[in-house]
């Protein structure tokens, strides 16, 4: 008996108008996996994760997380994950004590000082407590938003290009953590990048998207060899050139 | 759920301590406003205008009440955006009930921090006792409140939907409403076929009230009514109006797009 997927996917649709941004898309996530959804832009990434977390209703299909429907239990679920983004920051106003404490208690946790200070601690920024968060420099900054994403132990854990703006020494730092935390608490996490160096070394399967249809799924190494593409990063560069899995697989 | 409404409203107060542009926002433009009626007032005093044009000062204090608690709720969501971290709001277990809550209590501090300011300025400096006729005037600004409440959840939910090109109306949705509500002069002073739109803004009951409570001691049970009634129909709306518009902006995926793109 295989035990049911964390993240569930079947047949979803989202069309924006006459723009379908996901188009039948089907796939699971197993507890404990790092899941890379790839693809190039305007593949569709952004809008399943939007889906996923319920920021957006989608046309058709089902999605269930930990179990349950997103559309009816979407508060059960974001209490048990959580989610970091490039392009999403804690208030540049307020300490880093302050934005952790905040985000801590809509989690419902009372007392998180020791929580923030490990986790501080954890993505190697300690001492900034008190700092501004504006203060930071975009790779603490990052990592705040990697501590507010762990401040609820979530079971399931939504990250869209967290790497994005770091150098590659912290960027390896950052990705040491987070296969530190996956192992150590079997985090599921749902992860995008446009890096597949790093794709390659972090994820256990990745879906590859292009037009809103998943085109390739498997290993990492699976998935090159099935294309018969040189590497991970030829297969993206082929699918975003090419489009679909066909014109993938001709022009190989 | 207190501790959600709590910490939302932490963070707002947050801000405010840190952020010198919102704490003007409470005191610099309130207390300038009140200066501008007050010298007025003074000056059309000085020319032997009778004496009921003090209530240029109650309007001024009255008015803050509804500007400052629609501006608190609308301000925080806008801040939210401005500061791409209104994804991470929307990504935590918070109803938007919850949201709502906390910044129409931060909408109520903001105007009882404004109002208490202004009332001692002008006993200071122009002898215009707000008190005068004891706390009779509470309930219309307790009225007063609510309609910010529900102005500002009206104009969240177009911020929501347009994005940027609703952020105008932060500012410019209450002076919409000003010339109508009869705040600086009576209703009868507005053409006759504006009075029955004013008649359908609680805050013209309000400000009636108020210069009939300042003129009389006593208030006109009919206008603290009528206002109060008129308050719960818009909260209402509002509230039907926000949750029509948040549907609309999760079925186009504009939520997703604040921010996350």
């Amino acid at each position: 008996m295989t035990a049911e997927p964390v993240i569930e996917v079947r047949d979803l649709t989202k069309r924006f108008g006459r723009v379908t941004a996901v188009d039948g898309l089907s796939f699971g996530v197993e507890r404990g996996q790092i899941f890379g959804l790839l693809g190039p832009n305007g593949a569709g990434k952004t809008t399943t994760i939007q889906l996923l977390l319920g920021l957006t209703t989608p046309t058709s299909g089902r999605i269930r997380v930990l179990g349950l429907d997103v559309a009816r239990h979407r508060r059960a679920i974001l209490q048990r994950s959580n989610f970091s983004s490039a392009y999403v920051s804690l208030p540049s106003n307020l300490t880093v004590a302050e934005n952790l404490t905040v985000f801590a208690r809509l989690y419902g946790m009372r007392r998180p000082r020791h929580r923030i200070g490990e986790l501080l601690g954890l993505f190697e920024i300690p001492g900034v407590e008190r700092s501004l968060t504006g203060a930071l420099s975009s790779g603490q900054m990052t990592r705040l938003n990697l501590c507010k994403a762990f401040l609820n132990d979530p079971e399931v854990l939504f990250l869209d290009e967290p790497t994005a703006s770091l150098d590659p020494d912290i960027a390896d730092k950052v990705r040491t953590v987070l296969r530190r935390i996956q192992r150590e608490r079997g985090v599921t996490i749902l992860y995008t990048s446009h890096n597949m160096r790093e794709v390659e070394i972090l994820c256990d399967r990745v879906l590859f998207l292009s037009k809103g249809r998943a085109v390739r799924e498997g290993t990492p190494g699976d998935v090159v060899a099935q294309s018969q593409a040189g590497s991970l990063e030829e297969l993206f560069i082929a699918i975003a050139r090419d489009g679909d899995l066909r014109s993938v697989e001709e022009s190989s | 759920m207190g501790m959600r409404v709590t910490a939302l409203l932490m963070r707002y107060l947050y801000l405010y301590r840190r952020s010198v542009a919102r704490a003007m926002a409470i005191v610099f433009w309130p207390v300038v406003d009140l200066l501008v009626w007050g010298f007025v007032t003074a000056y059309l005093q000085r020319i032997a205008v009778p004496e009921p044009i003090l209530f240029l000062l109650g309007g001024v204090i009255f008015w803050d009440v509804f500007y400052s608690s629609a501006q608190a709720i609308t301000l925080s969501v806008t801040e939210e955006i401005w500061g791409r971290n209104i994804l991470n709001i929307f990504v935590a277990p918070v109803r938007v009930s919850e949201l709502m809550l906390a910044t129409c209590l931060l909408g109520g501090l903001r105007a009882l921090a404004s109002t208490t300011l202004l009332s001692i300025l002008a006993w200071i400096l122009y002898a215009f006792h707000v008190t005068a006729v004891g706390f009779v005037l509470a309930p219309f600004l307790a009225s007063l409140l609510l309609f910010g409440w529900a102005m500002g959840i009206f104009t969240m939910a177009l911020i929501l939907r347009y994005g940027q090109a609703a952020e105008a109306l932060i500012w410019g949705m209450p002076f919409l409403i000003q010339p109508l509500s009869a705040v600086f002069y009576p209703l009868s002073v507005l053409p006759a076929w504006l009075q029955p739109i004013a008649r359908g803004i609680p805050s013209t009951y309000v400000f009636e009230g108020m210069r009939s409570a300042l003129r009389q001691g006593t208030v006109d049970p009919r206008l603290l009514f009528g206002a109060f009634a008129l308050d719960l129909a818009y909260l209402a709306a509002a509230a039907v109006f926000f949750a029509w518009m948040l549907e609309k902006v999760r079925e186009r995926g504009y939520l997703g797009r604040l921010g996350l793109e």
